[in-house]
């Protein structure tokens, strides 16, 4: 059974609560004693309906205001799929919450009204979604039963989204017209929409192919910590830990220490359960080399003929996730695969209109929720890869310094 | 089917994997809450495969109610032995003794609520600036909105409000002294994957989650097991039944369910067809709406 990440994005009241109770309940994922909380709630509450949204709105202050303050994990699973949803509120810090839930997500889910079409949210969500490089998308054209099942409409706005997505970077975009509510081409195959000839929305989560969303060509591996057991059995080993960041590393591959530019060769690939021949990611393994070499957290083990970039200067875009902007010339904790430097943003180059996707040249004040492209200045280099070729090793937070807080999240542009 | 492929088990247990060795890279004196539960089991024997060949180079924490099941202790030093890794005990009689806690009273009495103190105190005692546990967050709605690295402040609260964001694999243990974090490496699995990875990996587990024969009584709609801590009330009396527990907590708290399922694969089939959660037989939960959170605000595990 193969693992799928995805995240849901939508503005509020299109149904994405509905949507997710969906699919959790027609998954058989939601219990008996969850349901009958839920209703309990909604009949103190004075509605009708049983309110789904609340089984993810576990916070006091959530139930309380009925709003989604921060991104909630939920699970399901099928006899071909496990799924995590990350499930992203549609108004408050929208960005800010799906930057968080997209970044390790292989797939996003898209609402739009059938009634609406295309607003200011489906840009931007979007927008967020390419930026964060989720390789697949599925734009679910939701209350289907509101307008007819009408195909035409269906079209229409499937060929406005392509117009809008040709100026996005997303490969695979697929299009389904459903009804959260009567449960249409949901789980299953509706015969109000006779015209559509694709898979349902759970059958294409469970088939859409994503054995190839990891990096399996160029070899990358950040060291974690060093293993080191100090027993008379395993008297010299000294095994390098870490999880694979990208390409395949093989038992006897002749392999180049970054930064340092040492070279030796595999001489094992350790784990728990013996030794492997091939490691690959998202695989955690240790690492055991022929010669004796200084190698410690933060280093990374390459091939010779395959390095990433190494550079002290970085242009990053980023999304500033904390409420206080950045000061002129702050100094910031940088955190890049298992390396922590000093960085100073040097320059904001632009800011990113997220509803026009134009730059913004001149307004450069960098606020909560904006994404903008920025330089950085490190105290030590960096080895890093562009983050559409990488999403590990071309991904960075910025932590204050004073607050330890994580501020923003950046993702590298070669 | 693709090569470089891995399933869901092993692409959980290499994210668990990755998280442990964080730990221990970023933290001066790290630890696991080890409960005697399965899930703190599954994280000890996540960090025997982190670490080998060395031994687990973090300390157990067991907080000890004093409400015990016998079993729980028997497995816990076994464990203990076998891996040749480090016990710290609270105690909560402890705590009681000094005045740092007071017991509660009447007919649903736990002592639950009051691990919270000697939890807090063992963590300050020993100076551990980061507890690993084995919380998920399909357990409970509070537990849904916790991060892998949980930031807890000098008085070792949670701000679910004010939480750090957590975006891809980059975890953030910077902290001001005094303060502390607790760190979920099983977060993303459910109660189906910790079954499955147990059945798959044939990890031990005590006895008290196969099926067996035992002295229980039938309240709050679950069998409570037979302690010297329990008072009967009226209209209640003691019945031998085949039972097993789905989770274990205190003696006091933790219900059984009716089953037979006394093998792992009889588990699992029994876990898959379970119509209502595994905390639904747990008495903390019982107490409001939000009880979790609440208590996880003031540094509850």
């Amino acid at each position: 059974m193969e693992l799928l990440r995805f995240t849901t994005a939508g503005s509020v009241d299109d149904g994405k609560s509905t949507l997710i109770g969906r699919l959790l309940y027609d998954s058989k994922s939601i219990f008996e004693d969850q349901m009958a909380a839920v209703k309990e709630s909604s009949e103190r509450k004075g509605l009708d309906h049983a309110d789904l949204s609340l089984l993810t709105d576990g916070l006091r202050a959530e139930r309380e205001q009925g709003i989604t303050i921060d991104v909630a994990y939920r699970y399901f699973a099928t006899p071909k799929r496990k799924f995590i949803i990350a499930d992203t509120p549609g108004h408050i810090q929208y960005t800010r919450n799906m930057v968080t839930g997209a970044s390790t997500a292989n797939l996003a889910l898209i609402l739009v009204d059938a009634r609406k079409g295309i607003v200011d949210q489906t840009c931007r969500h979007s927008y967020i979604a390419s930026l964060l490089q989720i390789p697949h998308l599925i734009v679910c054209i939701n209350k289907m039963d509101l307008v007819g099942y009408d195909e035409q409409v269906f079209n229409n706005i499937v060929e406005q989204y392509t117009e809008f997505a040709s100026k996005l970077n997303v490969n695979d975009i697929r299009y389904i017209p459903i009804s959260a509510l009567n449960g249409d081409n949901v789980v299953n195959r509706s015969a109000n929409t006779p015209w559509y000839q694709g898979a349902t929305l759970l059958n294409t989560l469970e088939t859409i192919h994503i054995g190839s969303d990891y990096n399996h060509i160029d070899p990358r591996f950040a060291v974690q910590t060093i293993i080191r057991p100090h027993t008379n059995e395993y008297h010299d080993y000294r095994g390098y830990a870490g999880r694979v960041a990208g390409g395949i590393f093989r038992t006897g591959d002749k392999v180049t220490i970054l930064p340092s530019g040492l070279t030796s060769s595999i001489k094992s690939i350790v784990t728990f359960d013996g030794p492997v021949n091939a490691a690959f990611a998202p695989m955690s393994v240790s690492i055991t080399l022929v010669d004796e070499i200084d190698i410690s957290r933060g280093d990374m083990i390459v091939k010779e003929n395959n390095q990433p970039n190494v550079s002290q200067d970085i242009d990053v875009m980023i999304c500033w996730l904390n409420a206080k902007g950045p000061r002129t010339g702050a100094k910031y904790y940088v955190r890049h695969t298992t390396k922590e430097v000093k960085a100073v943003i040097k320059e904001v180059v632009y800011k990113m209109d997220i509803n026009s996707l134009q730059r913004k040249e001149e307004d450069k004040e960098i606020k909560m929720n904006d994404i903008a492209r920025i330089r950085l200045r490190t105290t030590q280099p960096l080895l890093f890869d562009a983050y559409r070729k990488n999403r590990t090793t071309g991904s960075l937070i910025l932590v204050d310094e004073a607050t330890n807080e994580t501020v923003a999240a950046g993702m590298i542009v070669d | 089917m693709h090569k470089y492929y891995l399933n869901h088990l092993q692409e959980l247990e290499a994210e668990a994997i990755f998280i442990l060795r964080e730990v221990v890279a970023q933290f001066d004196r790290p630890a696991i809450l080890f409960s005697g539960g399965k899930d703190s089991i599954v994280v000890t024997h996540l960090a025997k495969k982190a670490f080998w060949p060395a031994r687990i180079p973090l300390p157990l924490i067991h907080i000890d109610t004093g409400h015990n099941f016998t079993e729980t202790m028997v497995f816990r030093d076994a464990l203990v032995k076998e891996n040749n890794v480090q016990l710290i005990v609270g105690s909560v009689q402890d705590s009681i003794n000094e005045g740092r806690a007071a017991e509660e009273t009447g007919i649903n009495a736990s002592r639950n609520a009051l691990q919270t103190v000697t939890l807090l105190d063992t963590i300050e005692k020993h100076k551990i600036d980061a507890a690993v546990g084995g919380a998920r967050r399909d357990e409970e709605k509070a537990r849904a909105k916790e991060r892998f690295f949980s930031h807890r402040d000098e008085f070792g609260q949670w701000d679910p409000k004010n939480q750090r964001p957590e975006l891809w694999n980059i975890f953030n243990g910077r902290k001001n002294m005094g303060e502390h974090f607790r760190v979920f490496p099983i977060s993303n699995w459910t109660e189906m994957d910790v079954w499955n990875y147990i059945l798959t990996e044939n990890i031990d587990i005590p006895s008290l989650y196969f099926a067996h024969m035992r002295k229980v009584v039938y309240r709050d709609n679950t069998w409570l097991p037979y302690s010297e801590f329990i008072t009967l009330r009226e209209g209640e009396q003691w019945v031998d039944k085949k039972i097993r527990f789905r989770t274990l907590g205190d003696i006091t708290i933790t219900g059984g369910i009716e089953s037979d399922a006394d093998t792992l694969e009889k588990i699992v089939a029994e876990v898959a067809a379970a119509r209502s959660t595994e905390r639904g037989n747990r008495g903390d939960d019982k107490r409001g709406e939000t009880a979790m959170e609440d208590r996880k605000k003031q540094g509850y595990f």
